[in-house]
C-alpha cells in the first residue's frame, strides 16, 4: 500500500534495522499513510516539493526542515509588517534591500514596561516640520524597547512602534523605520543604545534585544503610511480605521500558527514512538512486560494530544483560507471582515499556543525520566513553544478580545432580533442565535460519535456562557457599576466563554474538513476517530459546563466517557501510522527517543557518550574533588 | 523600596512575621533558620557569578566548589540537624542541585536503613566526611518505577566469596543517578540477586566505581554523564555499565536479607521495611512542592504589584496588573495551593517521624497507609505545583520567559519530581490499590481507619450515578468543615465507581491485570479525589491551631479559596454526584470572586511571609524592594553577548553576506 514513508536516517548503524516493536505497529495499515501525508500537505505535489528541502517555494517548508533553529525570523516579520502597513512606494524601496540582505531588519514593539496593551507604549515620534523629520525618543526606562528578536546584535534597522505626535497632538501608535547600526562597521548609530536582553528559557539562538532611543531623527518618509500620513507641514491624515494598525498583528498571529502546531505534532511523534518501544509492567502474568502505549493511562495522556494536533492542523488551514480572503479586501481598505478576522486570529493563537504548550509538556512527562533529557528532543520543544503563549499578544488578553467580540455580536443579534439576525452575524458566531436546544438528545454511548451532536453541544455551551457573561455585566451595571468596572469584574466568565467558543470553532472546522474527505473512506475513518476523541475529551474535561444547565445529564456524561474510552483503544491501533503521517525526518525531530526506526536505547547511549561532559575532561576533579577527598586523609 | 510594594505592605491586615513563625514551626525555628542563612550570605566563599551567564561545565564546577565548601563550613559551624542542613543547602545552592547531594539523601540513609552495624562502621564515617562520595543507582535505561523489571544482576560466587555484577543489555545500563557521571567514587547499586542458581529479587550492593587517588573508572566499569537535560545543569546524572565486575560478599547490605559464605540465602523478616527510604524521600518531595510553588508565587505576585498595564477605565492611569480579575484568578488560587501544600508537607514530615519511631520499636501497622498516602500526595502535589509554577511564569508575561525572572529555573529544577522517585501515574495507581483494598475490606464487614475511614460510611446502594439528593448533607460554601465533607463525598463516590467498574471488567476479562489496566483512568481519578480531600482536610484542621486572629482570618480565606476553586474546576464531579446543585456551583463561582477581592490587599504580605531571601529567589522580578526595571536593565547588560558592541559573528557571517550583494 502506497510508497514508503519519507524519512532521512540519522546515518548511524542502527537505522538499517527497524525495531520489531515499532515494525509490528506498521504491519497492518488500516489506511494509506502516504495519502494522509498528501492530504495534510494539501496535495501530493506539495508533499514532493516539501521533501526536496531547500528548493521549495513556501517559506515555511525549509523552516520546518531545519527545526526552526534559524536567525532572522524577525526579518520576515518586518517584511510582513512592511507589506501590511507600508505604502506602495515604501514597499518598493525597502523590500529589495531586505531581500538582498543589504539591511537586516527587526520589528520593535514591546517595551520593558509595556506589552500587549498598545496604547500604553511610551516611545514617542515627534514630527519636526522645520526639518521634515521625526524625532524618535524613549522618554523613560520603561519605554526601552525590549524583546524584539535579532535586535541586540544583528539588526541594522528596526521598525519601531511609537506614539506619533504632530502639530502638538497625539495620534496613537504608528510604525517608523529607524536605522540603528552603521552599514559600514555595524556599530550602533549616535543616540542608539542597543544590546541583548540576556539568557532565556530557550530560543537563545534568537538575539532578543533592547533598544533605547535618544532623540534619534529619521526622515518623514520613514513612517509607514498605507493607513495614515503626515504631510510635510505636519497635518495628519488618517486613511484607515482605528484598528487597521492591528492588521500586522493579525498577520503575525496567523503566520506563527504552523510553527506552533508543528511543535505539538513533533512531541506526539516522539512520545508515541517511544511508548511502543518502552515496556513496563506486565498486563498478563504470562506475557513479557507491556508496551507502555498499551497502558490505558498512557493512552489517556497521549492520544488526546494527537487528536488535538490534527484538529489544530485543520483549524489553522481553515483560518488561513479565511485570512487570505479577508486580507486582500482589507488592503483595499474594505474593513468589514476585520473584526471577525481579528477575533478568530486572536482566539486561535491563544488556544493553539495554550494547548500546544500544555500538550508538548504532557508528552515530555509521558516519557518518564528520559523526557527530561535533552536528548529526547522534548525539553527544547516545550521551552520553544511556551514562548508563544506570551508573544504576539498575551493569551489572556487575546481571549478577552474574543470575548468582547462575542458579547458585541450577541448584543447586536439581540438588538435586531428577527429572521434576519442570524444572517447578519459573522459566520463563526452565527450559532449565538441558533434555535435553543435545552437538552442533548443522546441516548447511548454511540450517539456521542455523531459530529453534529457534539458540535451542537459545544455551540450550546459557548452560547450559554456568552449569554451568562452578558447577563453578569447587566446585573453589575444595574447595581451601579459603570461599564468598565463591570467588565473587569466579569472577566473570569468571559474567559470561559471565549475558550468554549474557540473549542467550538476547532471542532467545527475539523468536522468540515472530514466532510471533504468523502472520497477517502479509510483516511476519513481514521481522522473521524480523532475528531470524535478531540470533541469528547474537551467535553469530559469540562463536564461541569455541560452539566451546569442540565444540557447533559449525569447519565449522558457516563455515556460520553464510555465512548471516549472505547475510542482510545481504536486510535491506539492507528497511533504509529498517524504519527508517521506527519512525515517528519529524524533530523528535524532530533530525538533519541523518536526516531523512525525505534532504536531508542542504543542511540541514547551513543549520544550520551558523545556529550561534551564525557569527551572533555573534568577540571572540577583536580580543583575541588581531589582536595576534598584528600583533606580528610591528611587529617587522619 | 518601590512605592507600590510599600503601599501594599502597609495595607495588609496581619503581621507576616507571625505567619512566618507558623510556617517554620516556631519563632525559634525562624530565628535559627535566619541565623544559618546569614552565615552563608555573609560568606565570600559562597559568592559566584550569576549561573544564568555560565555554561553547563562552568555551572557544574561552581556546584562542586560550593559542595566542597559546604562540607568544610558545616563542620566549622557545627550544623548537624537534618532540618538545619537543609536550610543551609537551600540557601547556598539556590535551587538545591548539587552533585554530591545523593551522598546525603540516598547513599547514607540507605546505608543506615539496610546496612549491618559492621557495614555502617566501615562506610558511614568516610561517607559522611566525603572521603568516599556515594550515589544510589537504581533506575536503568529501559526500566524505571517497575522495580521487578530491572535487569542488572549480582551473581554470587561461593568460591571467591564475591558477587559478580553485570549489566547484560543496553537497557540494563544504570541511567540517571545524580552525581554518578563524574563526581562519585562509590554507588549503592540495586541488582537482581542470584545465588545457587536462583533469583531472589532486588538487593542493594555497595560498588566502588572510581579509583581512590586517581578518580579513574575501575576496570570493568564504564561510567559517564548522560548528557544535557531540561534543567539540573549542575548535576552530572550518570550512566554505569558493569562487565563481570567483582565485589566482596560483605558489600551486599545485609541488615535484613543475607547471603551466607556458602551461598545460602536468608530472607528478610518483613519486606515492608524497605519502604522506609522511599517514604522519606517522597514526603520530602511534598515539602519541595510547597517550597518551589511558594517561590514562584512570591515572584509572580510581587511583580504583578509592580507592573502596570492597560486600563480598567479610560483616562485613568494604568493599574497594577494585580488589580485585574483575571490576574487574581490566575495567581490567588495558586497562592492558596502553596499554603495548603506547606501544611500538608509539615503534616507528612511529622507523621513520618512519628511512625518511624514506631518502626524502631517494631510497630509496622501504620506503614502501609503512610506509604499509600505519600505515594499519592507526592504525585498530587508535584503535578499541581509543576503546572502552577508554569502558570506563575506565564502570569509574568514575556519577562517570565527570561532567566532574569528566575521562574524557568524553578520550573526545570522542580518538574523532574513528577517522574523521579516513582512516576506520578504509577504513584497514583499505588494509592488506588490501597483505596480499593480498603474498600473491599469495608465490604467484607471490617472497618478501616485513618484517612480512608470515610469508606466505612459508604453504603454501597448510594453509588447510583442517577440518584439525586442521596447525600445527607447540604454543603455550606462558607464553612471549611462542610467543604471537607463535600470533598469526602466526592472521593467516596469516585472510589466506589472505580471499584465497581473494576469488578465489571474482572467479570468480562477474566484476567485481573487486564481489568486493572482497563479501569486505570478511573482509578487515577479516584486517587486524585482522595488526595484532594486529604489536602482540604489538613488545611481545614490547621486553621484550628492558629492562635492569632488576624492571621487566622486571612488563612481561612485562603483555605476557602483553595476548596472552592477545586470545586469550580471539578464541577462535573460535584454535579454528577449530586453533591452540589447547579445553583450552588453558581454561588461557588460568585464566592470565589469575592474571595479574590478579599485576598487582594493581603497578597504581598502573604508572599512576604514565606520569607525567601532575594538570593534564594534568584529573580529580578521578585525582588523584595520591587525595583524591577532598573535591575532588569543592569542584569541584561551583564549578559556575555553584550561584552562587545559588535559581536564576532558580524565579521564572520553578516559582513560577507551584505558585501556580496
Amino acid at each position: 500500500m502506497g510508497s514508503p514513508v519519507h524519512r532521512v536516517s540519522m546515518g548511524d548503524t542502527w537505522s538499517r534495522q527497524v525495531h520489531p516493536d515499532i515494525e509490528s505497529e506498521r504491519y497492518k495499515q488500516s489506511f494509506d499513510v502516504e495519502r494522509l501525508t498528501n492530504i495534510l500537505d494539501g496535495g501530493a505535489q506539495n508533499t514532493a516539493l516539501r521533501r526536496k528541502v531547500g528548493c521549495s517555494t513556501t517559506a515555511s517548508l525549509p523552516h520546518r526542515a531545519l527545526s526552526g533553529n534559524l536567525a532572522f525570523s524577525l526579518h520576515n516579520i518586518f517584511l510582513k509588517a512592511l507589506r501590511s502597513l507600508g505604502s506602495e512606494e515604501q514597499i518598493a524601496k525597502w523590500v529589495p534591500l531586505c531581500h538582498r540582505f543589504q539591511i537586516i531588519a527587526t520589528y520593535a514593539q514591546t517595551e520593558l514596561g509595556h506589552g500587549t496593551y498598545l496604547p500604553g507604549l511610551e516611545t514617542e515620534a515627534t514630527y519636526d516640520a522645520a526639518t521634515q523629520e521625526f524625532v524618535v525618543h524613549s522618554p523613560t526606562m520603561t519605554a526601552t524597547k525590549w524583546w524584539p528578536g535579532d535586535l541586540g546584535q544583528s539588526a541594522t534597522h528596526a521598525l519601531v512602534q511609537a506614539q506619533l505626535i504632530c502639530s502638538g497632538a497625539r495620534q496613537g501608535m504608528h510604525a517608523f523605520i529607524v536605522p540603528i547600526r552603521s552599514l559600514q562597521d555595524h556599530s550602533p548609530l549616535p543616540g542608539i543604545t542597543v544590546g541583548n536582553i540576556g539568557p532565556k528559557m530557550d530560543l537563545n539562538h534568537i538575539d532578543n534585544g533592547f533598544l533605547r532611543l535618544d532623540h534619534v531623527r529619521v526622515p518623514r518618509e520613514n513612517m509607514l503610511s498605507r493607513f495614515a500620513q503626515v504631510l510635510p507641514d505636519g497635518t495628519y491624515i488618517k486613511l484607515g480605521t482605528a484598528q487597521s494598525n492591528y492588521l500586522s498583528m493579525v498577520v503575525m498571529r496567523v503566520e506563527m500558527l504552523s510553527d506552533v502546531i508543528c511543535t505539538l505534532q513533533k512531541a506526539c511523534v516522539i512520545a508515541i514512538r517511544y511508548s511502543v518501544i518502552r515496556r513496563q509492567s506486565r498486563l498478563r502474568p504470562s506475557e513479557p512486560e507491556a508496551k507502555i502505549l498499551d497502558h490505558q493511562t498512557q493512552q489517556q495522556k497521549l492520544l488526546p494530544q494527537l487528536a488535538t494536533a490534527y484538529a489544530f492542523h485543520f483549524l489553522a488551514r481553515s483560518l488561513l483560507e479565511f485570512f487570505h480572503r479577508s486580507h486582500d479586501a482589507i488592503l483595499d481598505r474594505d474593513f468589514s471582515l476585520l473584526p471577525e478576522l481579528h477575533a478568530l486570529g486572536a482566539g486561535t493563537k491563544a488556544m493553539v499556543s495554550d494547548f500546544c504548550t500544555h500538550g508538548a509538556e504532557l508528552c515530555r512527562r509521558a516519557c518518564g525520566g528520559h523526557g527530561y533529557s535533552k536528548l529526547s528532543g522534548l525539553p527544547s520543544l516545550v521551552t520553544k513553544v511556551t514562548a508563544s503563549c506570551t508573544f504576539e499578544g498575551e493569551n489572556t488578553v487575546l481571549y478577552l478580545q474574543v470575548a468582547r467580540f462575542l458579547v458585541k455580536s450577541y448584543q447586536q443579534a439581540q438588538a435586531s432580533s428577527g429572521p434576519t439576525s442570524q444572517r447578519s452575524l459573522p459566520q463563526s458566531v452565527a450559532y449565538l442565535t441558533a434555535p435553543y436546544l435545552a437538552k442533548c438528545p443522546a441516548q447511548r454511548a454511540a450517539d456521542f460519535l455523531h459530529p453534529e451532536l457534539y458540535t451542537k453541544a459545544w455551540a450550546h455551551v459557548a452560547a450559554r456562557l456568552t449569554k451568562d457573561s452578558v447577563h453578569h455585566i447587566q446585573i453589575l451595571m444595574r447595581s451601579g457599576a459603570d461599564e468598565h468596572e463591570a467588565w473587569n469584574r466579569t472577566t473570569v466568565i468571559h474567559l470561559q466563554a471565549a475558550k468554549a467558543h474557540c473549542y467550538y470553532v476547532a471542532v467545527k472546522s475539523f468536522t468540515e474538513a472530514l466532510e471533504k474527505l468523502e472520497s477517502e473512506p479509510a483516511v476519513q475513518q481514521a481522522l473521524k476517530r480523532l475528531c470524535d476523541l478531540y470533541a469528547l475529551h474537551g467535553i469530559l474535561t469540562n463536564a461541569g459546563d455541560f452539566l451546569h444547565d442540565g444540557f447533559l445529564s449525569g447519565a449522558q456524561i457516563d455515556m460520553a466517557r464510555t465512548a471516549y474510552l472505547d475510542l482510545l483503544l481504536l486510535v491506539r491501533k492507528d497511533a504509529i501510522l498517524l504519527t508517521d503521517a506527519f512525515d517528519f525526518t529524524d533530523q528535524s525531530l532530533n530525538s533519541a527517543l523518536g526516531c523512525y526506526d525505534g532504536n531508542v536505547y542504543e542511540r541514547l547511549f551513543h549520544w550520551a557518550q558523545e556529550s561534551p561532559s564525557n569527551t572533555q575532561g573534568n577540571p572540577a576533579y583536580e580543583k575541588y574533588i581531589r582536595p576534598l577527598l584528600q583533606s580528610w586523609k591528611s587529617k587522619l | 523600596m518601590n512605592p507600590d510594594l510599600r503601599r501594599e505592605r502597609a495595607a495588609a491586615s496581619f503581621n507576616p512575621e507571625l505567619l512566618t513563625h507558623i510556617l517554620d514551626g516556631s519563632a525559634e525555628n525562624t530565628r535559627r533558620r535566619r541565623e544559618i542563612e546569614n552565615l552563608i550570605l555573609q560568606d565570600p566563599d559562597f559568592q559566584h557569578e550569576d549561573l544564568n551567564f555560565l555554561t553547563r561545565s562552568q555551572r557544574y564546577e561552581v556546584a562542586v566548589r560550593k559542595s566542597a565548601n559546604m562540607v568544610k563550613k558545616m563542620r566549622e559551624f557545627g550544623i548537624a540537624d537534618p532540618d538545619e542542613i537543609m536550610w543551609f543547602k537551600k540557601l547556598h545552592l539556590v535551587n538545591f542541585v548539587e552533585p554530591v547531594s545523593l551522598n546525603y539523601s540516598m547513599f547514607i540513609p540507605t546505608l543506615l536503613n539496610q546496612g549491618t552495624t559492621a557495614q555502617q562502621e566501615k562506610w558511614l564515617h568516610s561517607s559522611k566526611g566525603l572521603q568516599i562520595i556515594g550515589t544510589y543507582a537504581q533506575t536503568e535505561m529501559g526500566h524505571g518505577t517497575h522495580l521487578r523489571g530491572l535487569e542488572t544482576t549480582a551473581t554470587y560466587d561461593p568460591e571467591t566469596q564475591e558477587f559478580i555484577l553485570n549489566t547484560p543489555t543496553v537497557t540494563s545500563i544504570k541511567w540517571w543517578p545524580g552525581g554518578l557521571g563524574k563526581t562519585s567514587n562509590h554507588a549503592i547499586v540495586l541488582a537482581q540477586l542470584i545465588t545457587r542458581g536462583k533469583c531472589y529479587g532486588l538487593h542493594a550492593f555497595i560498588v566502588p566505581i572510581r579509583e581512590i587517588g586517581t578518580h579513574k573508572p575501575l576496570p570493568g566499569i564504564t561510567v559517564g554523564d548522560i548528557g544535557p537535560k531540561f534543567g539540573y545543569d549542575e548535576m552530572d546524572n550518570g550512566y554505569l555499565k558493569m562487565d563481570s565486575y567483582r565485589i566482596p560478599r560483605e558489600n551486599m547490605l545485609m541488615k535484613y536479607a543475607q547471603v551466607k559464605p556458602d551461598g545460602t540465602y536468608v530472607k528478610p523478616v518483613s519486606n515492608k521495611l524497605t519502604y522506609g527510604t522511599m517514604v522519606f524521600v517522597r514526603s520530602f518531595l511534598v515539602g519541595e512542592a510547597a517550597r518551589s510553588l511558594s517561590k514562584a508565587c512570591t515572584i509572580a505576585i510581587r511583580y504583578s504589584a509592580v507592573r502596570h498595564q492597560s486600563e480598567i477605565k479610560p483616562g485613568e492611569s494604568e493599574p497594577q496588573i494585580l488589580d485585574f480579575q483575571t490576574q487574581q484568578y490566575k495567581l490567588f488560587p495558586l497562592l492558596a495551593t502553596a499554603y495548603a501544600f506547606q501544611f500538608v508537607g509539615a503534616y507528612i514530615k511529622e507523621t513520618y517521624l512519628r511512625i518511624n519511631e514506631g518502626i524502631g520499636q517494631g510497630d509496622l501497622s501504620e506503614l502501609p497507609e503512610l506509604h499509600a498516602l505519600t505515594a499519592g500526595l507526592k504525585a498530587f502535589t508535584t503535578w499541581t505545583s509543576s503546572a502552577a509554577i508554569e502558570a506563575c511564569r506565564m502570569a509574568c508575561g514575556g519577562h517570565g520567559y527570561s532567566h532574569c525572572s528566575g521562574l524557568p529555573n524553578i520550573y526545570v529544577t522542580f518538574t523532574p519530581a513528577c517522574t523521579f522517585e516513582g512516576e506520578n501515574t504509577v504513584m497514583m495507581l499505588q494509592t488506588a490499590r490501597f483505596l480499593l483494598k480498603s474498600y473491599d475490606q469495608v465490604h467484607s464487614g471490617k472497618l478501616v481507619c485513618g484517612m480512608v475511614s470515610y469508606l466505612n460510611d459508604l453504603p454501597s446502594q448510594r453509588i447510583q450515578p442517577q440518584q439525586v439528593a442521596v447525600w445527607p448533607t447540604v454543603v455550606d460554601i462558607n464553612s471549611p468543615d462542610s467543604l471537607t465533607e463535600a470533598y469526602k463525598l466526592r472521593a467516596a463516590r469516585l472510589v466506589a465507581i472505580a471499584a465497581k467498574n473494576l469488578q465489571t471488567e474482572v467479570v468480562h476479562r477474566k484476567s485481573k491485570e487486564v481489568a486493572w489496566n482497563l479501569t486505570s483512568v478511573d482509578l487515577v481519578r479516584a486517587s486524585e479525589a482522595h488526595c484532594h480531600y486529604v489536602v482540604v482536610k489538613l488545611f481545614t484542621e490547621k486553621l484550628l491551631k492558629i492562635q492569632d486572629k488576624s492571621v487566622q482570618a486571612v488563612l481561612r480565606n485562603l483555605c476557602l479559596l483553595y476548596s472552592l476553586y477545586g470545586i469550580s474546576q471539578n464541577a462535573g464531579d460535584f454535579l454528577q454526584g449530586s453533591i452540589m446543585t447547579e445553583s450552588q456551583i453558581t454561588q461557588v463561582n460568585q464566592r470565589i470572586k469575592e474571595l479574590l477581592t478579599a485576598i487582594r490587599p493581603e497578597a504581598v504580605a502573604l508572599v512576604d511571609a514565606f520569607d525567601f531571601q532575594d538570593v534564594t529567589l534568584g529573580s529580578v522580578l521578585g525582588r523584595y524592594d520591587g525595583n524591577v526595571y532598573e535591575n532588569l536593565f543592569e542584569w541584561a547588560k551583564k549578559s556575555p553577548l553584550n561584552k562587545t558592541e559588535v559581536h564576532e559573528s558580524y565579521y564572520k557571517h553578516l559582513k560577507p553576506l551584505q558585501s556580496k550583494l
